[in-house]
C-alpha cells in the first residue's frame, strides 16, 4: 500500500552528553508490503517509540547501564545491546552515540498487526572512551532496519541492525 | 600520514568473509565481513597499540603487538551491523568503518500465523508472516525465498513461495472446506516452522426443526446442523426457539448437543414457533392442538 505523501520534518532533543545538537528527523512516505493498512496514529506511535529507543540506547551505552534498555527494547535487540554493555564494562570502555539525523520509512506492517519494520538512514557521531579517555569521535552514516512489536502501551524494538544491503 | 607511529594494516580473511577492500578513514578494512567469520588484520607496526571495533551490537578490544597479526576468531564478531574500527598507538589514531553482514543461511524463523482458529471457507482468512534470522540471530535482509504451505486433511495443499524483502515475507491462504486441524508451514532454506490452525465449521446452512406434543408440552428438535460444506456445526452453538401466542412470547436458548438442539415449550393452540442460530433463521411452525 502506498500512502499519500507525508513528509514530517521534526527535531527532537538528543540525550547524548557530548553535544546539545538536535537530530533532524524526516519521515518518508510509507511504502508498505503487506495487506494491512497502517493507521496514521500507529505510524506516529511507531516512529515516536523508535526514536525514544535510540535515545535509551545512547544513554545505556554511554553509562554502561543495561536497565536503561528495559523500556524500549525486547528480545534479540535487548539481549545483544545488554551484551555490548557488559562487554564495555569488562573492557573499561564507553561509547557515546549522538544522533544527527534520521530518515525513516516504514516498510512492512505484518498482516496480523503484531510487527512493524522500518528503515532509517541515520547519521550519528560515535565517541569512544577508554577509561574515560576519549580515543576518537567519528561521524558515521549507516542504514538501519528495525522491527518493532507492540507491548502494553508502546512499541518496543525487537531487531535493530545496520544493514549494507 | 605523519604520526609518531605508523601502522600498515593489511587484511586477510580466513573463512567465509568477502575481502572486498574499501578505503575508509585511515584504515584499509574489508568492506564487509560475514557474521561469525574469522579474520585477521596484519600489522607491520613496530610499536604496540590497541585496536577497538565498536558498534551498538558488539565491541571488541585487542592489543596490537609489533609485527603480529590481529586475529578475530570465528564467532568473535557475530552481530551484524556497521562498525567503527579504531587503532591507537601513543598519540596516533587511525580509524575505518566496515559492515558485518548476516550469514546467508537461515537458521531460525520467527513465524506469526493468524488466526489460530477460524471457520471453513474463508478466502484469505489465514495470514502468515516470517522474519528470517541467521545462526547468530541477525536478520537476513538479503532476498531469500520462503515457501508457505497449508496442509488440510483430505484437501489439496496450498503452496506459495515468496521472496523476502528486508528480512520479512508474508502470505495469506484460504481456509479449507473441511473442519479439523490444518498445518501451516513456513520454510526458508533448511529451516522450517509449523503452526496449527484449527478450522471450525461455518454458520449453519438450512436450519430446520420439527415439533411433537409430549403431554402438555411441545417438544422441539432440530435436524442435525451442518454448515454449507457439510461439516457438523460445533456442539455448544446456541440455538434459540421462540414461541409467540396471543401477544405472549417464550424464548428458549439451548446449546447444540450431538449436533442437534432440543427444547420444550408450552402447547398453546395457534402458537407460532420459530428457530434461529446466530444470523441464520430456520423454519416456522404454527401449532394447532388436536
Amino acid at each position: 500500500m502506498i500512502r499519500p505523501l507525508v513528509i514530517l520534518l521534526a527535531a527532537f532533543a538528543a540525550s547524548g552528553a557530548f553535544g546539545a545538537d538536535q537530530a533532524s528527523v524526516q519521515i518518508e512516505p510509507t511504502t508498505l508490503q503487506g495487506p494491512r493498512p497502517l493507521a496514521k496514529e500507529t505510524a506516529t506511535a511507531v516512529v515516536r517509540d523508535y526514536l525514544e529507543a535510540w535515545q535509551s540506547l545512547s544513554a545505556a551505552l554511554e553509562q554502561n547501564r543495561t536497565d536503561l534498555l528495559n523500556q524500549d527494547f525486547v528480545g534479540t535487540a535487548k539481549d545483544k545491546f545488554a551484551e555490548t554493555i557488559e562487554e564495555q564494562q569488562k573492557l573499561g570502555i564507553r561509547t557515546r552515540y549522538q544522533e544527527r539525523s534520521h530518515d525513516i520509512r516504514i516498510i512492512f506492517y505484518s498482516p496480523e498487526g503484531l510487527s512493524v519494520e522500518l528503515e532509517d538512514n541515520i547519521a550519528y557521531d560515535v565517541q569512544l572512551l577508554d577509561h574515560n579517555k576519549v580515543q576518537t569521535t567519528q561521524l558515521v552514516r549507516a542504514r538501519y532496519v528495525a522491527v518493532l512489536t507492540p507491548a502494553e502501551v508502546r512499541w518496543r524494538v525487537r531487531v535493530l541492525q545496520a544493514d549494507s544491503n | 600520514m605523519k604520526h609518531a607511529f605508523t601502522f600498515l594494516i593489511g587484511v586477510t580473511v580466513s573463512a567465509g568473509a568477502l575481502p572486498a577492500l574499501a578505503q575508509s578513514g585511515n584504515l584499509d578494512l574489508p568492506k564487509s565481513i560475514v557474521a561469525g567469520s574469522a579474520f585477521s588484520i596484519q600489522s607491520t607496526s613496530s610499536a604496540q597499540g590497541v585496536l577497538y571495533i565498536v558498534g551498538p551490537g558488539q565491541v571488541l578490544k585487542r592489543d596490537v603487538q609489533p609485527g603480529q597479526p590481529i586475529t578475530i576468531a570465528a564467532g568473535d564478531l557475530d552481530c551484524a551491523g556497521h562498525y567503527l574500527a579504531v587503532l591507537t598507538s601513543g598519540s596516533s589514531t587511525e580509524t575505518g568503518e566496515f559492515d558485518v553482514v548476516p550469514g546467508s543461511q537461515p537458521a531460525t524463523l520467527s513465524f506469526l500465523a493468524k488466526p489460530s482458529r477460524l471457520p471453513v471457507g474463508l478466502q484469505s482468512g489465514i495470514s502468515g508472516a516470517v522474519y528470517i534470522f541467521d545462526a547468530f540471530q541477525n536478520l537476513i535482509t538479503a532476498p531469500t525465498p520462503v515457501s508457505f504451505q497449508l496442509s488440510i486433511p483430505s484437501e489439496a495443499t496450498q503452496s506459495r513461495t515468496v521472496v523476502s524483502r528486508q528480512g520479512a515475507a508474508w502470505t495469506d491462504m484460504n481456509s479449507g472446506s473441511k473442519d479439523g486441524n490444518a498445518k501451516f508451514v513456513a520454510q526458508a532454506g533448511d529451516v522450517s516452522a509449523t503452526r496449527v490452525i484449527q478450522q471450525v465449521p461455518g454458520d449453519p446452512c438450512g436450519l430446520k426443526m420439527s415439533a411433537k406434543k409430549v403431554g402438555e408440552q411441545i417438544q422441539l428438535e432440530t435436524d442435525p446442523l451442518r454448515d454449507c460444506s457439510g461439516n457438523a456445526v460445533t456442539d455448544g452453538t446456541i440455538v434459540t426457539f421462540t414461541e409467540s401466542w396471543n401477544g405472549g412470547q417464550t424464548t428458549v436458548d439451548v446449546p447444540l448437543k450431538h449436533g442437534i438442539a432440543q427444547a420444550e415449550v408450552p402447547a398453546y393452540n395457534g402458537a407460532r414457533i420459530s428457530v434461529a442460530t446466530g444470523v441464520v433463521m430456520g423454519n416456522e411452525i404454527r401449532w394447532a392442538n388436536q
